[in-house]
Formats: structure tokens, sequence, C-alpha cells
């Protein structure tokens, strides 16, 4: 996306909204880092400059809610479980690891939350457990986060069929930063994620704001209707800010920078710099103590059953 | 009783017996029951858990995952066997993996099940035994159906397995009937090997799985008529992982495997390398391998006839094994 977005002040946040987001993006940031001094093993996707998306879902979806994530996954993570620990302990294959390090950055699965690295591959599984929630837990949803390339994959298709045919509970986020990996949406898609939700009798609901406050009250109804078993496809109109994973960005200068400019980070910091300040130093210093912490704990261990 | 009928009172008793099964699959409601017939009867005893879908292999191998991650039982059928290369991602990627990758045991009951094989004229994309692209998977057991096992039993030991299993059927057998043996044999169960044979001392041992079976055992009947050879044929139910444990006190000096998938990469070559691991030294030579040609599978009755193991190739494998 070279456009810029909504040019408005963004509303204030309460106080855990913007840790949560602050912890994410240090979180990320403090990944890179690592990687950088050669810490981690295998490659990460970070979510720099999404943070704001499953912030805004979070109050939206509820403990009985199943979450599918995908490669992009710590903000989706955290804005779950607020378990940096945990995470950061999975990604670096120490003690206390979400997974025991076997999963990794974008293997996970903690109770109703899975993450799974093959695109497009969750949505039929997601399907089938909207299908379980339906008969048996009425009211709750599975909710499945997406990139605009996974659109590409044919198991989508196939999945959204299933879930307007059957009526199921099922809630895609497209979280579309307008390129995959290295290509743009545009090169690789032809007419538009509205039209092929469409096409499904699927509705399917634009953002473009970054104002958490906005975006949850626009949301709040329509996830109300996915409980009651009309799919929907919410799709975030949204920048990347970092490289697809690591080091291995080739996007031209001026696509970066207006994922810069776009970025909530840098607006809210402008329209609410005490507030922002002051929560900005503490969650830093706080992944910084935590990085060290996880740091320093023994490794892993994988308990094969 | 017909293997199909077996099969089909089967997946009655495990609706029946779970609340949380599901049964589905392309075309698998009544009054069409399935392109085979063997989910007759079930969508009208069971409405609501058998689930008539979209051609859309992938998608129903992936809801079948997200029901058996939701604690249900699922059962999904592929309409033809080759279809589930269709599925490999979900089954390969998703459902087998689950098992393990997220650091503890995350237990799936689920099984695909695949109508197998040729010998119909349904030509090369409806006719493959698709078990070798499988064998080897973490987390995946594969199965065939047997006349010589109950499918009920059969299905209560995959799901007890706790993860994704995949079920063979060879379609040949749907018309056979349970148990059917010619007298001059004696047949007994071993655990779940099923030991078919003459006498105590066999000259050679041959490993099949289910589908195989009536045509090794065809085999083992001109065997001993015309060549006073006498053989032994084990058929296990769970062909990977593998029981090698349980074949060893029935093997002898010779053993074959016999299945019909074409040659190359075959399951039959996993066989031979666990017993050789095993039993080397008490074999007269290397375990040989039954299959068909190298080949896709054609149509026509008398081109088919030429790729597919059958009866002929048994017979004429055994003799070549004995003479040396
Ligand atoms: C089936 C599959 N093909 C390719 C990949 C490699 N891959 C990982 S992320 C990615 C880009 C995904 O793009 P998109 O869906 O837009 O999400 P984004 O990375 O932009 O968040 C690719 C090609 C994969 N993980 N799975």
């Amino acid at each position: 996306m070279t456009e810029t977005l909504d040019r408005l002040r963004l509303s204030r946040l309460g106080d855990d909204d913007l840790e949560l987001l602050l912890l994410v993006r240090h979180f990320e940031l403090k990944l890179l880092e690592l990687y950088g001094r050669g810490e981690l093993n295998g490659t990460t996707h970070t979510c720099l400059g999404q943070e704001y998306v499953p912030v805004s879902l979070r109050p939206l979806l509820g403990e009985h809610d199943h979450i599918f994530s995908n490669h992009r996954g710590h903000g989706h993570y955290l804005a779950r479980f607020a378990d940096p620990h945990g995470l950061l302990a999975e990604i670096m294959g120490r003690e206390g690891a979400v997974c025991g390090g076997v999963g990794g950055s974008q293997h996970i699965h903690r109770d109703r939350y899975l993450s799974t690295g093959v695109q497009g591959e969750s949505l039929p599984v997601a399907a089938g457990v909207a299908l379980h929630l339906k008969r048996a837990e009425p009211g709750a949803l599975a909710c499945v986060y997406i990139g605009d390339g996974t659109w590409g994959e044919g198991a989508v298709y196939e999945a959204l069929n299933l879930a307007s045919l059957w009526r199921l509970p099922l809630l895609v986020v497209v979280e579309n930063n307008g390129i995959a990996q290295s290509t743009p949406t545009t090169s690789q898609m032809a007419g538009s994620i509205a039209g092929r939700a469409a096409a499904f009798g699927v509705k399917h609901h634009l953002v473009v704001s970054t104002d958490v406050n906005e975006i949850r009250t626009s949301l709040e109804p329509l996830v109300t209707e996915v409980r009651d078993c009309r799919p929907l496809v919410v799709e975030f109109v949204t920048h990347r800010l970092g490289p697809h994973s690591k080091g291995d960005d080739i996007r031209p200068a001026d696509a970066v920078q207006a994922a810069r400019d776009n970025d909530w980070y840098v607006r809210y910091a402008n329209d609410h710099p005490d507030q922002f300040h002051r929560l900005d130093r503490l969650v830093r210093a706080e992944v910084q103590a935590i990085a060290d912490e996880v740091a320093a704990r023994p490794l892993s261990r994988w308990e094969e059953s | 009783m017909r293997v199909a009928e077996n099969l089909n009172a089967a997946l009655h008793g495990l609706l029946d017996d779970d609340p949380t099964a599901y049964v589905l699959g392309e075309d698998v409601l009544d009054p069409y029951g399935g392109a085979f017939k063997i989910t007759k009867g079930l969508s009208m005893r069971f409405p609501g858990r058998v689930i008539g879908t979209p051609i859309s292999e992938g998608a129903l191998t992936g809801v079948a995952a997200g029901l058996a991650l939701t604690g249900n039982t699922a059962v999904a059928e592929i309409m033809f066997g080759d279809f589930v290369a269709l599925a490999f991602d979900q089954i390969c990627n998703f459902a087998s993996k689950s098992v393990s990758m997220y650091g503890k045991r995350l237990p799936l009951r689920m099984v695909v099940r695949c109508p197998t094989g040729g010998g119909r004229g349904y030509g090369p994309t409806h006719s493959q035994s698709m078990q070798k692209h499988f064998v080897g998977m973490p987390g995946l057991s594969l199965y065939e159906m047997s006349p010589f096992h109950d499918n009920r039993a059969v299905f209560t030991a995959m799901l007890q397995r706790g993860e994704p299993c995949l079920f063979f059927e060879d379609k040949v057998l749907y018309t056979r009937q349970m148990d059917q043996v010619d007298p001059m044999f004696r047949v007994r169960r071993d655990g779940e090997l099923a030991v078919i044979d003459l006498e105590d001392r066999p000259d050679c041992v041959i490993i099949a799985p289910g589908g195989m079976a009536h045509r090794t055992l065809a085999a083992m009947k001109t065997l001993v008529l015309q060549q006073e050879i006498s053989c032994r044929l084990l058929v296990p139910s769970r062909l990977y992982p593998l029981d090698v444990d349980a074949m060893l006190p029935h093997l002898g000096e010779v053993v074959l495997v016999a299945e019909e998938s074409t040659a190359g990469g075959t399951w039959g070559g996993e066989v031979a390398h666990l017993l050789h691991e095993r039993v080397w030294d008490r074999l007269r030579g290397p375990v040989r391998l039954v299959h068909s040609r190298a080949s896709v599978i054609p149509t026509a009755a008398h081109l088919e006839s030429e790729v597919l193991a059958g009866e002929s190739t048994i017979h004429d494998a055994v003799r070549k094994a004995l003479r040396g």
C-alpha cells in the first residue's frame, strides 16, 4: 500500500491497550536485534506496523473462541495471552517455551490458539472447528488470520465455500499489507478480496483506520453477527514496516517510507506524547528485562510421548 | 457377509457408540450412500453427523482435522484414493504434524478412508495404490482393509492410536466375503496379524496387505496343488508403523512381500529393510518384492492385467525365490 491512510489524529487509548501495542512493538524489535546478533535459530516474521490489528480485536474475542494464526503471529499470540516470556522462550528454545521449542516462531498451540506455517492450510481446519462450535458451543467463533498473499491458495476458497454453505461462525481477518514476501499484491492478485468474498456470499468489511478505538467500534456488531453464524471477511489495509523475515527487504524506498508514514507508533507519539513516552520507556525496559531473563534460562526440553 | 457390508456396519457401529463421531465426504449421503455404497444408511440414521461435502478433498480433510482438534472423532471419505493427493498438505503438514509439533502430544482421532487399487478398469487416475506415498510420516499410521480383520475392531484400533490414520480399502474387496478362504487352509490370528497356512513349517512366507490376500491365497493353492510348495500368508492390519516383532515367530528362510503398488519406493521395500535388520542371518536370500510394474495403470482389461500384480505374479515369484 503506497497511499497514506488516515491523517486524522489517533484517539487516546487506555493504558492497557497502549501497553499491549508497545509490548508487541518492542518484542518484535528485540527479535530483530537478537537475530542480528546471531542469538536466534532459523527465521522469524515480525508484525511491525501491524500490531494494532490483533490489539483492536482483543476484547472482541473471548476465551471460548479459537484463533488460528500464521507465520506473522507474535502479535496475535501476545494479544491473546500477554505472555512474552513463553513466546520468547519458544523462539529462543529456552525453558518455559510454550511448545517446548519444537514449534518455534510459527507453530504454536496453546488452549484454543494454534498457528502453523503453511499458507492457507488453517482455513479448512478452522471451518471444521467452526462446525464443531456451531453445534457444541453456539456463540463461539473461529478466527483465522491470513495475509493478502495467502489468497493465492485454493484452500482459502474451499473453506470460504464451506463457511458460507454451512453458515459457520468463521471470522477471516486479512492483514493486507500490500506485499507477500517480495511480491506486491498488485502482481499476484486479480480482482479484489472484497470481490472474492462476494463470490461466496460472504460479507466483507474493509478497515483502513489504524485507530484502535474506531476499529473496535466498527467491528463489534460485525463480530456479533459472526457468532450468529454469519461468516465474515475483515480486510485490514495495513503496512508491513519491517522486512518479510529478517534482512530480506528489497522494497523501493518510497514503499518503505509510506509504511513509516502510516506507522501508528510515530503518529501516536505525536498525538499523545505524555502517555506515550511514559509507557514506551516502561515497556522497552520490560522487554529488555524479559529478553535477558529468558536468554539466561537453560535450553528447553522436548518431552516426546 | 461381504466386506463392504462389514465396513458399512463398522461405520454404523462407530456412529452408534461414539456420539462425537462424524463421517464426511463427497456424495456420502443417502439415498446415494457413497460412490461405493460404504456409507449407505448412515445419514438416515445419524443426520447431522454424516456430512456431504463439495468436491474439496483438501478442505474436507481439513474439516475432519478441525473436528478432531475439538475432541471429535472424524472419518473422512476420499471418493477414490487417488484424490488423497489433493489432501496431502492437510495430512502431511497439518494433521500428522500437529500430533507432535506443538511440543506435547496433541491426540487427534481421525481416519481418512481411501478406496484403493485397480482391477476394475477405472484407468490411470482412479486405480492407484497410494500407500507408498505416505510411508514414514511421523504422526501418521497406515492401515489396510482385509477380509480377515473385522472393520469395527480395526476402527477401534485406529482411533485408539490418537493420531491420524489412513485406511486403504482395496476396491475389489468390497464385493468379496469376509473370512473367505479355501478349506484346505487354516486361519489364525496372532494379535493384529492374520496367519493363513497349511502346516507348521512352510517353504515360504508371504507378507501381504489385505487387498492382496485373496490373490496370494489363490497362488498358494496352485503352488501346493501343482508344485507341492507350501506357503504361509501373513496379513497385517497396520502397514505403518509395522509391528515387525509380531511377524518374527511366523517367518521362515524364504520371505516375500506382495502388494499392488507399482514399482519404486514401495511399502514392501520398507518391510524388506526392517526384516533384513532383524533376521538377515536367518534368511536364505533377500526378501523378495512382488508389486505391479512401473507404469500407469491402463484402463483396458487386457492392458491393466499386464501391469497389476496378481495371482500369477506371486506364483512365479515364489517359484523363483525357492529355486534360488
Ligand atoms: C504454502 C506456502 N507457500 C509459501 C510459503 C512461504 N511464505 C511464507 S510467508 C509468505 C508470504 C505470505 O504473504 P501474505 O499472505 O501476504 O502474508 P504476509 O507475509 O504479508 O504477512 C510466503 C510466500 C508458505 N509458508 N506456505
